[in-house]
């Protein structure tokens, strides 16, 4: 194992963690701020990932395809709250859960009704294709590189946005205590429209951006959604800090596990099975992070003391 | 003689209308497939191809119930179970998924149904847990693989690194290609089902020293894998079964795929009347280039079609005979059941090539002939 190996897996952990960490800022943004469980988040990402595809191919710009998925998600995401979430703040989680959970059937059978059920076509754009020689000799996409430095700007942008401006005051003042704030005249539904948008739009950038690696189907944010409230759970909920944290430890303990635990039962038996085993206990491993992180602290790493 | 015999089945037909009221009652076929969620291409596929063999046969006499399992084993046996208690249906068929068709299979075929698979084949229903019933018209989970491990014999590649996703079918792929394949491993991993990033994987790949990749991730995996391994520069070749590299995901996948080898049974260009018959009438039926799966629907229903030439469904020894004949005409060319009721065929080796601006594949070699499945020997019916 040498290690060009490792640095290179630490990059794709990385890479990896920061579009989780896009798809939980505003999980967790919308659960601090709403005290809301928003399950179709992850048909915000698909959203995004479809209106880029459909964009990029019929401009020919993956630029165009990526401001579409933005406006697209956050346009949805601005609705979703309008029609339906607004109704739930003040039932409890059951029935948020219920009604998201509907809006993933919605999503997705409306993404099918207008695009059909077969994958579509969404390429990284050709400036950005191809291996770069990072100093080393370690040979890393080119693309990937580009996702961690759009993760980690976005990341250092909400921080800003959250600690330094009007809106994130009023953003973080809401998670503190809504009938005060409103008491101040805050338009507190305004205000929820708005974070809710910014949460989907977050989702939808996710969701182009890692469109251009993965496939483009209906469907495919439900296995990052799961991730993303791991994610959420271990960086304590409504953190955005939390969630960055969170997110990277996910990244890098799924990639490096996925790598390492075939190799170290590799010692001890033989290949077929650590291979199998490994590959098993790996895919548990970010589970095993988060009920560790939550024996340690239950409220998760930058969570709210209850 | 074409014409001759057309005549004198339809006579036959005919005949048989007037002697036995079984046959004027037609046969009813529950179809359970894949119709939402991550993998309803496949299903869909296999739908449309069935659907235009029977109406191609222009027979008033079949009845099709279609159902969405929705890729749920829960769903799947309770759509069986409504079929066979209150919709009545003689003959079963549809499943995309092996861990579906576990689920269903055995229970209908206990029942006395007739079940015909259009794609699963799993290894338990090839060997010892075969039946009478049950017949395959897709292949053996094994077959694709085999002929992907012996395909790499033939291209001279001699150190393999090999993945697949952890699950039955999975390990079945790997275990499948190493049948065949007489080179080293490079490596030999298992990803998770439904994984999407393969940086890692690729990584561990660049750092093998192998001279080849062979992989077997359906759907939107593969997608991934192919794209991403494109994008790293890795620039090994590639071999893997026909799945990620059908007609229905090929231009999600772009050109990261063009030039690689898969295995297949079917292919468009394979040079007989009825398969160039089937491509242009799916082609104008549907507005899309048939596919693997879409193939194997046609292909069952043309069976189900030629059995029902021969006998009614409810004289089950008869019917169940007609079927073990295969006596229609395969948009693969040569098509025979084996002894497990499995299909002994012959497995290409196609070449993904751009059309115009559609990606296809092109057949550029025959990696198995008349490849029978490993399982037969295990079967006693």
């Amino acid at each position: 194992m040498s290690t060009i190996l490792i640095i290179e897996q630490v990059l794709n952990g990385l890479q990896f963690g920061v579009m989780l960490f896009l798809m939980a800022a505003g999980l967790t943004l919308i659960f601090g701020v709403m005290g809301l469980i928003n399950l179709a988040h992850g048909s915000l990402y698909m959203t995004g990932a479809f209106a880029a595809a459909v964009t990029a191919a019929a401009t020919g710009s993956f630029l165009m395809g990526l401001a579409a998925a933005l406006a697209a998600a956050a346009l949805a995401g601005a609705l979703v709250e309008l029609l339906v979430i607004r109704r739930l703040h003040d039932k409890d989680h059951l029935d948020q859960v219920l009604a998201t959970f509907a809006l993933i059937l919605i999503f997705s059978e409306g993404t099918r009704w207008l695009y059909g059920s077969f994958p579509l076509y969404l390429d990284i754009p050709a400036a950005l294709s191809g291996p770069v020689t990072l100093p080393g000799g370690i040979q890393y996409p080119l693309y990937r590189l580009t996702l961690i430095g759009i993760g980690i700007g976005v990341a250092l942008a909400l921080w800003g946005l959250i600690a330094r401006t009007r809106l994130g005051i009023r953003i973080r003042a809401g998670e503190n205590d809504r009938e005060m704030i409103a008491a101040l005249g805050v338009d507190i539904s305004r205000l929820y429209t708005l974070v809710f948008a910014l949460g989907a739009a977050l989702a939808g950038l996710a969701g182009a951006l890692v469109g251009a690696i993965q496939s483009v189907q209906v469907g495919m944010g439900e296995p990052v959604l799961i991730l993303a409230f791991v994610v959420i759970v271990i960086g304590g909920i409504g953190s955005i800090k939390g969630a960055f944290v969170g997110a990277l430890l996910v990244g890098l303990t799924d990639t490096l596990g996925g790598i390492f635990l075939p190799e170290l039962f590799k010692l001890v038996m033989e290949p077929a099975r650590a291979t199998s085993l490994g590959a098993s206990l790996a895919s548990m491993a970010i589970y095993v992070l988060m009920a560790a992180v939550l024996i340690w602290r239950p409220t998760g790493l930058y969570g709210a003391r209850v | 003689m074409m014409n001759f015999t057309k005549r004198a089945l339809a006579a036959l037909a005919l005949a048989g209308t007037v002697a036995s009221p079984a046959i004027a009652e037609g046969v009813k076929v529950g179809m359970i497939t894949t119709l939402s969620g991550g993998g309803a291409g496949l299903g869909i596929d296999v739908r449309d191809g069935f659907m235009l063999a029977v109406e191609q046969s222009g027979r008033s006499d079949i009845e099709v119930v279609i159902e969405d399992d929705q890729r749920k084993p829960d769903i799947a046996v309770q759509l069986a179970d409504k079929m066979i208690q209150s919709e009545k249906v003689d003959v079963l068929t549809g499943i995309i998924w092996s861990n579906l068709a576990m689920a269903v299979v055995p229970s209908a075929t206990a029942q006395g149904k007739f079940y015909l698979s259009p794609n699963a084949g799993p290894s338990a229903l090839a060997g010892a847990g075969c039946h009478q019933n049950y017949f395959n018209v897709a292949w053996q989970n094994d077959n694709l693989h085999e002929a992907a491990g012996a395909y790499a014999n033939s291209a001279g590649y001699a150190n393999s690194f090999i993945l697949a996703p952890n699950y039955p079918a999975g390990q079945d792929a790997l275990t499948g290609y190493k049948r065949f394949y007489t080179g080293a491993l490079a490596g030999e991993l298992y990803t998770t089902l439904g994984q999407t990033d393969y940086a890692a994987e690729i990584a561990q790949i660049r750092a093998s020293g192998a001279d080849s990749v062979f992989f077997f991730l359906p759907g939107g995996m593969g997608i991934s894998f192919l794209k991403q391994y494109a994008d790293s520069g890795v620039g090994l070749p590639v071999v893997g079964p026909a799945f990620s590299f059908d007609q229905g995901i090929l231009q999600a996948v772009g050109d990261a795929a063009l030039g690689v080898r898969n295995t297949s049974q079917w292919s468009k260009d394979i040079d007989n009347p009825t398969n160039a018959a089937f491509v242009a009438s799916f082609q104008e039926k549907y507005g899309r280039l048939p596919s693997l799966y879409a193939s194997q629907g046609f292909d069952t229903a043309n069976l189900l079609i030629s059995a029902l030439d021969k006998a009614a469904v409810t004289d089950a020894d008869a019917f169940r005979a007609a079927l073990k004949a295969a006596d229609f005409a395969s948009t693969r060319g040569d098509f025979a059941f084996g002894p497990n009721h499995h299909p002994i065929q012959d497995i290409y080796v196609r070449e993904v090539v751009r059309e115009g601006d559609v990606l296809t594949n092109k057949i550029v070699g025959i990696a198995l002939e008349n490849h029978a499945d490993a399982y037969a020997a295990e079967c006693k019916m």
